[in-house]
Order: structure tokens, then C-alpha cells, then sequence
């Protein structure tokens, strides 16, 4: 069955209903609301947890909010990253919750310098979007050498120049041995266990109490088969990777496992497919003809459909900073929230010292709007008031024709931000997107209408250009 | 001999894992169970042998978990739309085109293809407007001239359709009239044989004319109109396209009630297999969540059996390079903008082709030819093999 809403009751009438605040909300009932929206733990709950009576309640909460697919926890010294723990199919069914961390690999026959470039690449990828900081977020360490001494040196060499968790792969369990001994602290995935080796590596992940994937490529009932064999000897917690195939042969294969495999988990409550899925782009490295260009293009290619095709993790090879900005923007986007516009408050922004000559300017209250447009003007060094009209979070460029953006609501703003107290002038600045409503903003608000640029990087210049007393002047008496 | 001493490898560890674990689960292994017992006989005492024995027939119970493939059920099924016209339907088209036909969600390829594959057309102008370089290049020349450019788009970079778009039209650009808009068109049917898709400036009321002259010139060819919407007056526009051969993208923007409104204002007018929705798609960074979760909202309802929504989707994947992340300059950690345009283009056309898209409008050579190739991989692709990437993990790559 589809992941169907929780009541808020049903999870209420479990809690201690102390309202002892511990959990930082005002009552037990906030409690309960909250994690029905995925939005808090239940662990935070300290008197379930502690104390004997609620024992019961606990457990059953717990079965009554664990997620369709478990949510797995990789480790470092110094960072978590989650996979899995994912409720729906679809993101409008709820939301997705754990962005797919992308892994950059490695391999143990890469000389110091390279490991070190190549550590780096993913350390300081960092690219800020509406405020936000978007990252890469693993090592997968690959034994190319097969060598356990080889492995195990640099699997501690990674880890002491990397503050981020790592994936360890190798499909022989006397390497992958040697690679676990070098991390005492850290909780790494184990990558793989296969056909062929699924006893030792079940041993290893079991005497470490790691995380273990499973690697059946283009066989999901030998998947499944697997996963079950590793739960049953107590393996307990497990990742599935049913092959990345690219291109003409397989792109096809793969694309259904991971449809399939996810429809299981989520809409028929099959257990072994409720676990973490991980894709491998960095098999176009292997796949695609031609040079490092198009093969890292393929890879990203790849990635981008198994981001939409609920990957939970991405093992990637590409050091190209064009391959990871769509994918961790797309990431983002499709991660987000869709109960809750990416919108910051409408009204009025300060940007510089205006004065009551400076130009007031319009714009919608799309996060990223903001953010672009208020960076722009404060690049360019322009003093002005910038008032954010309620678009509802939308885009100007899609506000407008979606009447988002209502000459009505332009007016409202005008007089709730008390604008009309700071400037002398009444000229409104609009968006060039916004060029067709120029005329109706005049005659909802009064003020005269200057239509600005299509692209806010050009508003410097064009206050420059038309921001003069005398052109102010002029339209202030025509 | 060798044979033999593999088995035995496997039985002492067979052996070791009982212990552990109490029972087992193997797999692939092609070993009969008297064949064990004959083997550890020499050395173990039989009452030992016999759980042994059990123990490998519940590991071949284990080994049969067979994957089962998803159920579900769909009742509904998306509209087939045919757009262009041969001679012999009274056209001029060397080909034409059927969209929708779905009854399955995209590229559910597990329980069937989709009936026909998606089309990608090119966009071209009426005039020349400010591109980004990494798609003017490609135009530069012929830019001034919209039907070399159609020819260009058709000849050397195989669009399936033309999205002719008659921006000069506009009120606040250089309001061309609608019988001189037209005439382009006309131009256009001339030079490509392809069907083609005419838009308008954006402007409700001048589109309204614009259409009235563009579908009397191309009366016969079943052009695709792009768009309708909701601002318009549909009772002048849509009474006027009743009885003509031609097809509609009905837009509105990122929002399913409005989807359903229009549609069902346009009912009163023209069939249903003469409408392709627009929902709406942003790029990458500005807004794709929403036109990627209005779309396979749309898609997943049509086929639930919402009969308001059952239409085939056309996907403005131009709209990817409003991203500035696809045109400008950025530090050079980021990469030429020459491969940051195509690659914004690309990925929200895939999003859009994954939520279930049919009609793509795209600009970018480079995108229409990874989505063609990515579109015949999906459709045409062959089972992937295991050899193939077994061994990603130990390989060393470039």
C-alpha cells in the first residue's frame, strides 16, 4: 500500500501526554504533529526512551514511523551522512528526505598527491544556492591494486586526510578485511558483497557491525536472494545496488530496477527492497567510448536519472566541477520540501543607505529571486529599497502569466511597507519578466512604472544609466 | 581431482558457517546433496553428515527468492494526438507525428514501452533575439532568417519538429501585424518539411489574432498551436479553431486545477485528441521541483483515470537557460559555459522526459542529441550484461 498520513492522534495517544516539553515542543500534541511530518525524532522523546512504562508505546511508535526504506547512518570522526529512510514514491506523496550523498572515488593504486588532489576536489566543492551550501559528501575507496597491505594504507591515508565518511570497496573480502582494520572509529559502508563472496563479506560486516551493500548486477532475484541470506545471518543493516548499466546496453535494465525495486519498498511494503539503493555512474567510466569529456558527461548523464530514480547514493568519478553543480542543484530541488514554498518573507529590504531619492524596486518572493537580485544590487554597490511582493514563492517569470504577481497585491505592498514615507519620488522599478503588467501596476497604485531590466546582473547599469534627477523628473510630470 | 578439492574447500566451510550460524543459505552452487554426504563421509561421522544435508535443502528454498515484478493498475489512458499533415491528408509534411497513447507511467519499460516515442523539436524566431552564445553559435548566420534556421535545425541537427515562435509580434517589441507574422509561416512550411509548431509572443490578446492568421495559412497542415491559455478570450479563439485541422498545447502555469479548468473551457470547443497540455517546467535551480512534481502529478492522475487530464505534455525545456548557471561566466572550478548550457538543457529535459513528457522544445544541438540518444537507450536499449561492470570496482580508469 502507498505511504498513507499518519494520524496526529494515533501517535498522541502513544506519547507520555506529559507535556513535559523535553522534546523542545510546547505540548505532547505539537510532538505528535511534528513527527507525523517527518519534521522531528521520535528519540527526542527522552521519557519513552528512559523510562520502563512506555516501553510499549515506544516500540509500537517506532513500527508506526519507521519508514518503508530504512534509513542507513555512514560515519567519520567528524560527520554523518544518512541514506534511505525514505517513505514515498512519488516526492508530492510527502517528501523525500535524505538528498543522495555523492561519493568521489579513489583507488589504492593513485600515488599521494593524486589521493590528495582528489580528497580535496570533494572537501571544498562547495557552491552557495538560495543560502544554502551545496556539497559532495563521501570517499569510496577502490582496491584497483587487490592487494590487502596496498588497500589498508590507503584507506588510512584517506581517512586521516578526510573529514568525510567513507565508502570502501573492493569484492575481495581479504582486502576489504585489511581496509576495515584501518579505520577503528567511523562507520563506513562495505561495497560489496556479490554472488561470490557474500559469506566472508556477511562475516566481516557482521564482526565490525558495519553496513554492507549488495552488488547484483542485472539479477534482481539473485538481489533479493542476497539480501535475504545477509538479514538472516544477522547482518543488520544492509544497501542494494542492482547495477548502473549506461548507455545502449543497460541504461534500460537499470532504470527499471530502480523503479521496480522502490515501488516494492514503498507501495507493497516488501521488505527487501526496503533498503538504501545505490547507484554507480562511474560505470560510464567502463561503458562509454570516447575521451575523459564525453565519458564524465555520460556520468553525469546517468546520475542525474538515478538523482530522479531514487538513488540514495551516488558513487561518481568525474573531477569536473560542470558535472556535480547541476546535479547537486537537481538534488536539491528535488529533495525539497514540497509542502513548503522555497519563499522568504514578502516586504520591504534596506540594501546600502538609500535615501528618500533612491529607486524602489519590485521583485517576487521566490527564495532564489531574492537572493540573486538582492546580490546583484549589492554587488553593483546600488543604495535602493527593494520590496518583495507575495508571488507565493514563484518565480517573477512564472508569477506573471500564472497572475501570481496581481497589480492589487503590488499596491497592498506599497502601502503595508510604508515605502511611501521614505521616498519623495513614486517611481516603482518592475522586473523586465513583469514588462506587460506595467501599465496595470500604474493604475493600481499610482506610482509611475519603470520598467527594469530582463536580468537583475544588469540593474547596476541601468540605474546608472536612468536613475538621473533629471529622468526622474521627467516622469514624475509626464 | 581439482573439482573434488573445491567441494571439499566448501564443505569444511560449510562447516564452520553451521556452527555459526545454525543455518545457511547458499546459492549457485552446483553440488547435489549425496554428493556432499559422499565426501564428508571418509572423514565426519554420518550422524554429523545429516544435518549438513538438511541444512543445504533449506539453503535451496532461500536461494528461490524470486523477485517479484510490481503490481498495479492503471485504468486511465492519455489521448493520442497526431500532429502535421501528408499530402494525402491535406497537407504538406513529409511526415507527421502521434504523442501519448500512454496507459503506464514514464519508462515503466518492466510492464511495457510507451506506444509512441517522444518528440524533440527545436525552437526558432521570428527575429533575431539575444541567445546565449553557446546556442548562437550554432545560429549565428542564419538568425536574421527563420526559415534557413528551421533548415538548420532539421538538416543538420535532426529536430523532429519546428517550434516557430513569433516573438516580434509582441505589443512591447516590434508588433509585427498578424498577415506579416504569417507570412513567415508560410516561409517556414516552405523551406522544412517537417510539421511544425507556431507560437505567439506571450501577449493574450494579440496571440488571439496572431493565431486566427497563422491557422488560416497553414490551413490543411495540422500545425500545433502553442499556446492557449487562460488569460485569453477562448470563446473568440477557440470557437475560431473549431472547425479547422489544427492542435493546441493548452498551457497554465505549474498548477493542476488550472490544467483542468482550461481543458475543460476548451472541450466545449475541439476534441479532446486535439489538445497537448503544458504544465509548465523551470531549469535546474529555478523552479524545477515544481513543474517536475505538477507534471507527474498530471501524469499519475491522467492515468488514474482523472479524464481531465488526460493529454499528452509538452515540456518547455528552453526554459533551462534562464539559469544563469547555464550562461555565465563562472570561475573556472565550474567550467566553460559552453558545457554548463548544454548540460542545464539536457538534465531538465530528463526530469521532464521522467515525470512523462512527450513534446520537448529545446534549442541546444548538443541537448537534443544526448536526449535522442538517451530516448532510444530507454525504448530501444539492450538488458544490460553483468560482465560489463562487474568489475567497476578494481578497474582503473581514465
Amino acid at each position: 500500500m502507498p505511504w498513507k498520513a499518519i494520524s496526529p492522534i494515533e501517535v498522541y495517544k502513544l506519547l507520555p501526554k506529559t507535556n513535559c516539553k523535553k522534546c523542545g515542543e510546547e505540548n505532547c500534541m505539537a510532538f505528535a504533529v511534528k513527527l507525523v511530518n517527518m519534521e522531528t525524532k521520535l528519540e527526542l522523546c527522552t521519557p519513552l526512551l528512559e523510562e520502563a512504562k512506555y516501553k510499549k508505546s515506544y516500540e509500537q511508535l517506532k513500527e508506526m514511523l519507521t519508514p518503508p526504506v530504512r534509513e542507513v547512518e555512514l560515519r567519520s570522526d567528524k560527520k554523518v551522512v544518512k541514506i534511505g529512510g525514505e517513505y514515498v514514491l512519488h516526492r508530492h506523496e510527502l517528501t523525500y528526505i535524505n538528498p543522495p550523498p555523492i561519493a568521489i572515488d579513489v583507488d589504492d593504486t593513485m600515488s599521494k598527491e593524486e589521493l590528495i588532489k582528489r580528497i580535496n576536489f570533494a572537501e571544498s566543492f562547495r557552491y552557495t544556492y538560495i543560502g544554502r551550501q551545496l556539497t559532495l559528501d563521501l570517499i569510496a575507496v577502490r582496491s584497483v591494486s587487490n592487494d590487502p597491505e596496498a588497500f589498508k594504507k590507503t584507506v588510512n591515508f584517506v581517512a586521516s586526510n578526510t573529514s568525510l565518511p567513507l565508502v570502501l570497496c573492493t569484492l575481495n573480502p581479504k582486502v576489504m578485511e585489511a581496509g576495515v582494520s584501518a579505520l577503528p572509529n567511523g562507520k563506513p559502508l562495505l561495497y560489496a558483497a556479490t554472488k561470490d563472496n557474500w559469506m566472508e563479506m556477511a562475516d566481516i560486516a557482521l564482526k565490525n557491525k558495519l553496513p554492507l551493500a549488495v552488488f547484483s548486477p542485472g539479477d534482481l532475484d539473485m538481489l533479493v536472494s542476497l539480501a535475504k541470506t545477509l538479514l538472516n545471518m544477522g547482518v543488520s543493516e544492509i544497501a542494494l545496488d542492482p547495477g548502473t548499466f549506461v548507455g545502449f546496453n543497460g541504461l534500460r535494465t537499470t532504470i527499471d530496477a530502480f523503479t521496480m525495486l522502490r515501488w516494492k519498498a514503498c507501495n507493497e511494503d516488501y521488505d527487501l527492497a526496503g533498503w538504501p539503493l545505490i547507484g554507480t555512474p562511474i560505470t560510464a567510466w567502463k561503458m562509454v567510448d570516447g575521451d575523459s569529456q564525453t565519458k564524465a558527461w555520460w556520468e553525469m548523464i546517468t546520475a542525474s536519472m538515478l538523482i530522479i530514480r531514487y538513488a540514495d547514493l551516488l558513487i561518481m568519478h568525474s573531477l569536473e566541477g560542470w558535472v556535480y553543480l547541476p546535479l547537486v542543484m537537481l538534488r536539491f530541488n528535488i529533495y525539497t520540501d514540497p509542502r513548503k514554498p522555497v519563499a522568504v518573507e514578502p516586504g520591504l529590504r534596506i540594501i546600502g543607505n538609500p535615501n528618500e531619492m533612491s529607486p524602489v524596486m519590485l521583485t517576487g518572493n521566490f527564495a532564489l529571486t531574492y537572493y540573486i537580485v538582492s546580490g546583484d544590487i549589492e554587488a553593483g554597490k546600488v543604495d535602493c529599497y527593494l520590496l518583495l511582493a507575495d508571488t507565493e514563492g514563484i518565480a517573477v517569470e512564472c508569477a506573471v502569466p500564472g497572475r501570481k504577481l496581481l497589480p492589487d497585491n503590488v499596491a497592498e505592498i506599497l502601502k503595508s511597507s510604508g515605502i511611501e514615507k521614505k521616498v519623495k519620488h513614486r517611481i516603482l522599478i518592475i522586473p523586465g519578466k513583469a514588462a506587460r503588467l506595467a501599465g496595470d501596476i500604474e493604475d493600481a497604485t499610482g506610482w509611475r512604472v519603470l520598467v527594469g531590466p530582463l536580468d537583475s546582473k544588469d540593474i547596476p547599469k541601468f540605474i546608472e544609466e536612468k536613475w538621473k534627477p533629471e529622468n526622474i523628473k521627467k516622469l514624475m510630470e509626464s | 581431482m581439482a573439482e573434488n578439492d573445491k567441494t571439499e574447500v566448501l564443505s569444511a566451510k560449510i562447516w564452520d558457517l553451521l556452527k555459526k550460524y545454525g543455518e545457511i543459505v547458499l546459492e549457485d552452487v552446483e553440488i547435489e546433496v549425496d554428493e556432499l554426504e559422499l565426501i564428508f563421509q571418509p572423514g565426519v561421522p554420518v550422524a554429523i553428515a545429516k544435518p549438513v544435508a538438511k541444512a543445504v535443502e533449506v539453503v535451496k528454498k532461500l536461494v528461490e527468492e524470486k523477485f517479484k515484478e510490481p503490481e498495479m493498475e492503471w485504468t486511465g489512458k492519455i489521448v493520442e494526438v497526431k500532429i502535421g499533415a501528408t499530402k494525402s491528408e491535406g497537407g504538406t509534411r513529409d511526415r507527421t507525428f502521434i504523442i501519448g497513447g500512454e496507459t503506464l507511467p514514464a519508462f515503466y519499460m518492466f510492464k511495457g514501452i510507451m506506444p509512441h516515442p517522444p518528440v524533440i523539436a527545436m525552437d526558432v524566431f521570428d527575429m533575431k533575439i539575444k541567445l546565449p552564445k553557446s546556442i548562437r553559435m550554432h545560429f549565428e548566420d542564419v538568425m536574421e532568417d527563420p526559415a534557413e534556421w528551421a533548415k538548420r535545425c532539421v538538416e543538420k541537427y535532426g529536430a523532429d519538429m519546428i517550434n516557430l515562435h513569433l516573438v516580434s509580434t509582441d505589443p512591447y517589441i516590434k508588433d509585427t501585424p498578424p498577415s506579416e507574422a504569417a507570412k513567415v509561416v508560410e516561409e517556414v512550411l516552405q523551406a522544412v518539411k517537417v510539421p511544425l509548431c507556431i507560437g505567439g509572443s506571450g501577449d493574450p490578446v494579440k496571440d488571439v489574432e496572431v493565431f486566427k492568421k497563422v491557422v488560416d495559412v497553414a490551413e490543411g497542415e495540422r500545425i500545433l498551436l502553442n499556446s492557449l491559455n487562460l488569460d485569453m478570450k477562448l470563446e473568440d479563439i477557440a470557437e475560431y479553431l473549431k472547425n479547422k485541422d489544427v492542435v493546441i498545447i493548452a498551457f497554465t502555469p505549474m498548477d493542476l486545477d488550472k490544467a483542468r479548468e482550461l481543458n475543460r473551457k476548451l472541450y466545449d470547443y475541439v476534441s479532446k485528441d486535439r489538445i497537448v497540455m503544458d504544465t509548465n517546467i523551470a531549469g535546474i535551480g529555478y523552479g524545477l521541483e515544481y513543474g517536475f512534481t505538477v507534471m507527474e502529478r498530471a501524469r499519475l492522475a491522467a492515468l488514474k483515470g482523472d479524464t481531465d487530464l488526460q493529454h499528452p505534455i509538452a515540456a518547455g525545456v528552453t526554459n533551462a537557460w534562464a539559469a544563469r548557471e547555464a550562461w555565465i561566466k563562472m570561475d573556472p572550478f565550474w567550467g566553460p559555459k559552453e558545457i554548463r548550457g548544454p548540460a542545464w538543457e539536457t538534465i531538465t529535459g530528463l526530469t521532464a522526459l521522467l515525470a512523462g513528457a512527450d513534446y520537448f522544445m529545446m534549442m541546444h544541438p548538443y541537448s537534443i542529441r544526448t536526449m535522442k540518444e538517451i530516448i532510444k537507450n530507454l525504448l530501444e536499449g539492450s538488458p544490460g550484461k553483468a560482465e560489463d561492470i562487474y568489475d567497476w570496482v578494481s578497474a582503473k580508469l581514465g
